[in-house]
């Protein structure tokens, strides 16, 4: 029981002015957004039966050639795991310098930093389309646009991996005298090695969701039956394509899962 | 003829000039905004001392041995350490200094996932440098020889190839031990080194470092909340009591009440 003399706290706060001006503010943006987006009850209404009419044209997905589609898929795979594991091996020195407070100073943190976000920012298939460019047209093209691609994404969050680690042994490896090469190696990096491993595959799943729609854009693997059956309106060769796509995503993420389940279980 | 630094100590003591191995002047530190924990903090210590830390929880012993070693930088005042002002050492002369002290740190502070030994000869990188003393599997055979005798001295040689994340709180609490003393260091800095060791094996280690000071010369700063082993253990009692030094004296003069008002 609560002591006569206090009083119950409120549920909920009455929004006051400002909050009351916030909501209806974002209510604005949001309508105007899809005012922009071309918004259309028309044409929203009519697309059901279209979308029926391309399911019943795609239907049955085409087995017939299965086997090229199935061979296209295995480029896809390398191309993912190829330009993941590159990526993943040169984030771990990018990581370490844009790491605070580990190998170099803050000046050289913030740099690292910005140029990472830059590799976000840009978008995989306009990586893709600068690396076609760069090396011509198929699968190399798209590897060393995964490849940079992990390294925007592995490189930041390598370093915050290692940022997050108990800072006791560092402040302990520090107290003997170590060079920062040495702290970094031998304190922050073992601590840091369960969070890699777990970053590194989702870095791979990431990469396995690109490498399929680089064909899109000539830079090898399956994304090009896609974009090949839809030209020449073969939708049940598309059909398959998409499924195969769902498939191995969806296999990819959930055997991520079940290793970083096991790593995280191990850790400790 | 050579003189080892024990004699080196006695000579010098004679003489009247017993280096100084640490001296604080004006010592404060504060973090943030909040009040400072100490402020205005003068005291020394001589080479060869064996010096107890006490006060209550929270009166800053921690802090004041980071700043010791110049792990935080303080606020106001001057620490030099063996000799060389901390705050106008920097890069290698800093590290020198740090290879020739050894701290152990409150919360032990090993590097998990990586096994005992790997952790002691990380006592080694002050001196050393590279990936041969990253991971025990791949050190030189010295290395590892004064790692395991440094095991030894703490009674963990068993125990060697145990992941450090899989000790418990008394034998982590060795492992630590053993890796300040692998470097062999001349001034020893140990946060509460028998907190989690049971009655018999705080004894053995406060023997141990007795027998540092005295066969060695090391100079020993140590903390506890063992009035028991601040008192017969501490040449001298340095108390922390509101920010100030509220005591200073040989523990041989210093009575069980006069501790008990620090903790008051
Ligand atoms: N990194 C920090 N940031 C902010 N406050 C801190 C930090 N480290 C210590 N403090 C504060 O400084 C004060 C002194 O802490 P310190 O760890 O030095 O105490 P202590 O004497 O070692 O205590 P104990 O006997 O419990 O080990 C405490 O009030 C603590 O909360
Ligand atoms: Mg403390």
């Amino acid at each position: 029981m609560v002591s006569p003399g206090h009083v119950l706290p409120h549920r909920f706060n009455r929004p006051g002015a400002l909050g009351f001006v916030s909501y209806v503010l974002v209510a604005l943006v949001i309508l105007w957004s899809l005012e922009g987006a071309g918004w259309s009850v028309n044409r929203l209404v009519s697309s059901p039966p279209k979308l029926a009419d391309f399911f019943s044209r795609a239907w049955p997905p085409s087995i017939h050639n299965f086997d090229r589609l199935a061979w296209k898929m295995v480029e896809t795979m390398q191309i993912a795991i190829a330009g993941a594991a590159i990526g993943i091996v040169l984030s771990l020195p990018v990581a370490l310098l844009a790491a605070r407070g580990v190998l170099v100073g803050r000046g050289v943190n913030m740099a690292v930093r910005i140029v990472l976000g830059f590799i976000r920012a840009v978008p995989d298939l306009a990586w893709a389309l600068v690396f076609v460019v760069a090396v011509g047209l198929g699968p190399f093209a798209g590897m060393l646009a995964i490849a940079i691609d992990t390294i925007g994404f592995c490189g930041r969050f390598f370093a915050d991996d290692m940022e997050n680690t108990d800072p006791g042994p560092t402040e302990a490896l520090t107290a003997t005298g170590a060079r920062r090469i040495d702290i970094a190696a031998s304190a922050v990096i073992p601590a840091a090695l369960p969070a890699f491993v777990s970053t590194s595959l989702f870095g791979l799943e990431k990469a396995v969701r690109s490498s399929t729609i680089l064909g899109l854009v000539g830079a090898g693997g399956i994304g090009i039956e896609l974009k090949v059956g839809f030209d020449l309106f073969d939708y049940p060769t598309a059909l398959t394509v998409i499924l195969m796509i769902a498939v191995v995503v969806i296999g990819v993420e959930q055997i991520g899962a079940v290793l970083r389940q096991k790593i995280i279980g191990a850790g400790r | 003829m050579l003189l080892n630094s024990r004699d080196l100590r006695q000579c010098t003591a004679e003489a009247g000039l017993q280096a100084i191995d640490l001296q604080a002047r004006g010592l404060a530190k504060r973090f943030g905004t909040a009040a400072p924990v100490f402020s205005g903090l003068d005291f020394s210590i001589r080479q060869g001392d064996c010096v107890a830390l006490v006060g209550a929880n929270g009166t800053g012993k921690s802090t004041l041995l980071r700043c010791c070693l110049g792990l935080l930088v303080p606020d106001a005042g001057q620490i030099s350490l063996l000799g060389r002002a901390i705050a106008e050492t920097g890069g290698a002369a800093r590290r020198a200094l740090r290879a020739r002290t050894g701290l152990v740190g409150q919360k032990h502070n090993l590097v998990p996932r990586l096994s005992v030994l790997s952790n002691v000869i990380h006592g080694l990188l002050g001196q050393n440098s590279g990936p041969r003393y990253w991971v025990q599997g791949l050190a030189p055979a010295e290395a590892r020889a004064a790692a395991m005798a440094a095991l030894d001295k703490v009674g963990m040689t068993h125990l060697a190839l145990r992941r450090a994340d899989r000790l418990s709180g008394g034998q982590s609490q060795r492992v630590a031990i053993a890796r300040a003393l692998v470097g062999n260091p001349r001034f020893l800095v140990a946060d509460e080194p028998c907190a989690s060791l049971d009655p018999q094996a705080g004894e053995e280690v406060m023997a141990l470092f007795m027998g540092l000071v005295k066969r060695e010369g090391v100079t020993v700063l140590f903390t506890s909340h063992n009035v028991q082993h601040a008192l017969s253990y501490g040449d001298r009692i340095l108390g922390l009591q509101g920010g100030r030094i509220a005591l200073d004296a040989p523990s041989t003069t210093v009575s069980a009440t006069e501790m008990a008002q620090l903790y008051g």
